[in-house]
């Protein structure tokens, strides 16, 4: 009998003390933090060690090639070979699960876009960088360096690695002629009706409001990211208008590729990397860059500020920048490398279509970064913050 | 029951067209393991064996089928111990408790299994990793036994309330202990339940994606994980059909058998 | 024991008939050593992990830097509530599970009907393991498989002559009523399987003809089946997030934002928090069929 009453206590209270222990190992930071704010003290390392024997990366699909793509296509396995760390790499498809992986702690670094990267910094999930033990650092593009979204106050958190813009991409036989502004998937009666791509994230709500600082000039957007809520209403009205005729949206580039190939998709936004694959794939497809712009991505190599090999993405972070890796990487993927070297690799005409060293060009695509409240101009903390941008997101899309 | 004839005709159809829907999208998937088209265009334009060649090479599936494999047994090898302890107890005593406890070992199956594995993985991000305990193999194994635990369950029950106890009362009458009764009187009887119930959690561990998701880190891939990461790279997607069709093969072995050992008068036992 | 009356055969220490006997006396101390270790599996280990997960989401999270605020507040489930497109998108998972249940019903119940009492038994033992085997593909290849029959020119096109469903709601429910079929035909068979002839001989001497025995006899005794494998269905269909992003083309169900709070949005607390109205839909279904004994066909 008294066994049978402890039995059944046993389980009951076994289960408070985990949820007690639960409750207190569950506790985060409680201050509000942003831009403004204090950034997290973390250590910045002071040297580089011999290489832990692994890395653990997360990032973009096409970043991180061990052949397993194609043979040729291998920067991986002479990285390996010189430093002995063997790599794994997670691929994500969007900004937001790359923090959210990142948050978990087990990955070593992570190829951050300019979304990502100020979110990273101020969760303290990634450590500053010390870039005097990245020796290719210095022939990074100088207008790479200490921007907004990869350093704070002068402190750099991560390695440039080279950046691309969202074009548009379209198929060839059904959208005649080539398609000069995005209003081919804005627009309610567009010859691509019901067959238009958008990007599967909260961010692509920018290339509504890209659409709409061109053609609604009475709303006065000058920042795609940093819009108040009479513009960031404006965008969503857009977006909700425009997904009835939609028909995918794209995360991973096999879908898109598919959906292109087979004629379930159009016109919409694309990567170069989409987009070469679908072209090897016999898939009369093309891509461009519209009159209005368009938003882009700029990434830096971070490291993690739990990374359990340190040495190992250093060592990374200072292969991944040298120029021959960079030329390998940048044709593979379709952006511009980081350290303009590199075009004494790639192929003739590369560094030109991808217009590597324009600084002109660099300020004109609006790249990715993190809406905040605080719109950095005279309109103060009035701005729509990312939390706001994904609640909408599910709205959009119905 | 004399089914009439015109009845029969029709279950008959019945049974063509539903195992037409079933095998015909696992056909395309054959086809297409020899498909030259690498985003599985149809009707296929050409055939080459290059997929199967390249996929007898991968070594990444081939460690992920072994990952699996490992996930499975352990997982099974769990819920047959603890749904056999369940069982026993649940179909043999009254105690408070007795009731919800035959609902909560229904629970991770019923629930969503999003739901799941994010109550898993904060867990473990909670109480497992502070003591430094990481994710793998082991995380993994926790999250399928959880649920695989009520197939073993479902099956030792039912053949236990079938169960007459004399032969477990004689035996015990005749000297012989508890552990010696049921290793030698009620295992034999309870095998072809066991194994059912164990092939059934093998599968449903085997085929699992998303508490896996949530329950492995960044270095354990099993299969279906493997099957995902590459299906998003259009080069790999063909390697991805071979590696399933493989694995189809191969498990017909294990079905078949258990078809066979189970098939006769316990076969009512099955599911 | 004297050891010369009985032998002894190898394997029985002493310890081990004390153990013994002294369990054959005490139940509770049986039951004890039987329930122990499942129950702290289960209770501890599994309800412990769902409290952890309920109690986020009475939490929330700061927006830029992804942490936990561990302060008490309603706030997600108010956003569930009054915000219309999580009903809408509630609503619209209910619905499609529901859709998937009865369509795998309707097609389960004469499949199990002809295995069981129409097939010869070389065909039934065949044709179980037909409707296995589909259980060991991998469910990403199959819903990819028909993510190519279903787009434009694919199979389903060329079968219905360029009325495919394309990428929509009804597509998931058909990929989705196809990758649990095998859950609904099992249990159902075996209760079939396990109908005693003398019940269906007794009611047709009885004079019943076979559709009235079909529904009179038959129909009630397998429902507990039936009703167990709708629990799988109906779970597999409310908490999906994966196979409606492959063929759903923009679809969104309660797994998808689940998911996409989790991952893109990094908010935990709301995903919790909309993680709770599937729990709270299968609970009550749960308790409400526990009478009619599904849960002992799962």
């Amino acid at each position: 009998m008294r066994y049978a009453r402890l039995a059944r206590l046993a389980p009951m209270a076994a289960a408070t003390a985990m949820l007690a222990l639960g409750g207190a190992a569950c506790g985060g930071s409680s201050a509000t933090q942003g831009p403004g704010s204090e950034v997290p003290k973390i250590p910045v390392a002071k040297s580089v060690g011999k290489g832990e024997g692994q890395l653990n990366l997360v990032a973009w699909a096409g970043y991180v090639e061990h052949g397993q793509d194609e043979k040729d296509v291998d920067w991986v396995t002479p990285f390996t070979k010189q430093t002995g760390c063997k790599v794994n790499v997670k691929v994500a498809d969007t900004s937001d699960s790359m923090v959210s992986l990142m948050k978990t702690g087990q990955y070593d670094g992570v190829s951050a876009s300019g979304d990502a990267s100020l979110r990273l910094i101020y969760g303290g999930t990634v450590a500053p960088v010390n870039t005097d033990l990245v020796p290719n650092y210095k022939d990074v593009e100088p207008y790479l360096k200490n921007q907004s979204y990869n350093s704070v106050k002068g402190q750099m958190y991560g390695i440039p690695h080279g950046y691309g813009a969202n074009v548009l991409m379209y198929r060839t036989d059904k959208i005649k002629p080539a398609p000069k502004s995005w209003s081919v998937v804005w627009d309610k009666n567009s010859p691509a009706k019901d067959h238009i791509v958008d990007y599967d994230s909260p961010i692509y709500i920018a290339d509504a409001a890209l659409y709409l600082k061109a053609h609604r000039p009475d709303l006065k957007i000058t920042d795609p990211y940093e819009l108040d809520q009479k513009q960031f209403d404006a965008a969503v009205g857009l977006l909700k208008q425009q997904r009835s005729n939609v028909n995918q949206y794209w995360a991973n580039y096999l879908d898109e590729i598919q959906a292109f190939k087979t004629g379930d998709n159009t016109a919409g936004t694309a990567w170069q990397v989409t987009a070469n694959q679908a072209k090897a794939e016999k898939a009369p497809v093309d891509t461009t860059i519209p009159s209005e712009g368009a938003t882009g991505w700029s990434d830096t190599w971070m490291v993690g500020s739990k990374a359990a090999h340190p040495n190992c993405m250093y060592k990374w972070m200072n292969w991944i920048t040298q120029p021959k890796v960079q030329s390998q990487v940048a044709q593979w993927f379709g952006e511009a490398p980081a350290n303009p070297k590199a075009c004494s690799y790639t192929e003739k005409g590369f560094c030109d279509e991808y217009n590597v060293g324009d600084k002109g060009f660099y300020n004109r695509v609006a790249f990715w970064k993190t809406p905040v409240a605080a719109c950095g101009d005279d309109r103060g903390d009035k701005c729509v913050d990312y939390s706001k941008w994904t609640q909408a997101w599910t709205q959009i899309k119905g | 029951m004399r089914i009439p004839r015109g009845v029969r005709v029709i279950l008959r159809l019945w049974a063509v067209i539903v195992l037409a829907f079933i095998y015909v999208p696992l056909f395309t998937v054959v086809v297409n393991s020899f498909s030259t088209d690498k985003t599985f265009g149809w009707p296929p334009p050409g055939f080459t064996l290059q997929w199967w060649a390249n996929a007898w090479q991968n070594a990444g599936a081939r460690e992920a089928l072994w990952t699996s494999v490992k996930a499975g047994l352990g997982a099974t090898a769990i819920a047959l111990v603890l749904g056999t302890l369940a069982a026993f107890a649940l179909s043999r005593h009254r105690f408070f408790g007795r009731r919800p406890l035959s609902l909560v070992i229904v629970l991770p199956i019923a629930l969503p299994g999003i739901v799941t594995g994010l109550a898993l993985n904060s867990a473990i991000q909670s109480t497992l990793q502070p003591i430094g305990f990481g994710y793998g193999l082991f995380t993994v194994i926790i999250g399928h036994a959880t649920f695989c635990v009520v197939t073993v369950y479902n099956n030792v029950s039912a053949r236990l309330n079938r169960m007459p106890r004399a032969a477990e009362e004689a035996s015990m009458d005749l000297g012989a202990g508890i552990f010696r009764t049921f290793s030698r009187v009620t295992f034999p009887e309870l095998r072809s339940a066991l194994l059912a119930g164990g092939l059934l959690a093998f599968a449903l561990s085997f085929d699992e994606i998303v508490v896996t998701t949530f329950t492995a880190g960044p270095n354990t891939q099993t299969l279906p994980i493997w099957i995902f990461s590459n299906l998003a790279r259009p080069n790999q997607a063909p390697i991805v059909n071979v590696v399933a069709v493989v694995v189809i093969i191969i498990s017909l072995i294990p079905i078949y058998l258990a078809q066979r050992l189970s098939s006769g008068a316990s076969a009512r036992t099955m599911y | 024991m004297s050891s010369t009356v009985i032998p002894r055969e190898t394997g029985d220490g002493r310890a081990a008939r004390r153990v013994s006997a002294f369990l054959y006396r005490h139940a509770g101390a049986r039951l004890a050593a039987l329930v122990t270790a499942p129950a702290l599996w289960l209770v501890v280990v599994y309800l412990g992990s769902l409290a952890l997960l309920l109690v986020t989401s009475v939490w929330t999270v700061n927006s830029f830097t992804g942490n936990v605020v561990p302060v008490v507040t309603l706030d997600n489930f108010a956003t569930i509530f009054s915000e219309g497109i999580y009903r809408v998108i509630i609503g619209r998972t209910v619905g499609i599970a529901a859709a998937v249940t009865v369509i795998d019903i309707l097609l389960a119940v004469p499949m199990a009907l002809y295995m069981a009492r129409v097939a010869k038994p070389w065909a039934r033992r065949l044709l179980v393991v037909a409707i296995l085997t589909p259980l060991w593909s991998n469910y990403l290849v199959k819903a990819y498989a028909w993510k190519v029959m279903l787009s434009e020119g694919g199979l389903i096109d060329w079968l219905t002559g360029g009325s495919s469903p394309g990428f929509s709601a009804t597509s998931t429910t058909l990929v989705l009523s196809y990758l649990w079929l095998p859950y609904m035909i099992l249990p159902i068979y075996a209760g079939l399987d396990r109908l005693p002839d003398s019940l269906l001989e007794a009611s047709s001497d009885l004079g019943a003809r076979s559709w009235r025995t079909l529904r009179m006899v038959v129909l009630p005794i397998i429902k507990p089946a039936i009703i167990a494998g709708s629990i799988f269905t109906f779970s597999l269909a409310l908490g999906d997030y994966i196979a409606v992003q492959i063929v759903g083309g923009g679809t969104q169900m309660i797994g998808n934002v689940v998911y996409a709070n989790v991952g893109a949005a990094n908010n935990l607390p709301f995903a919790a928090a909309l993680a709770v109205v599937p729990i709270v839909i299968m609970v009550v279904f749960l308790l409400a069929v526990r009478r009619t004994g599904a849960l002992d066909e799962m």
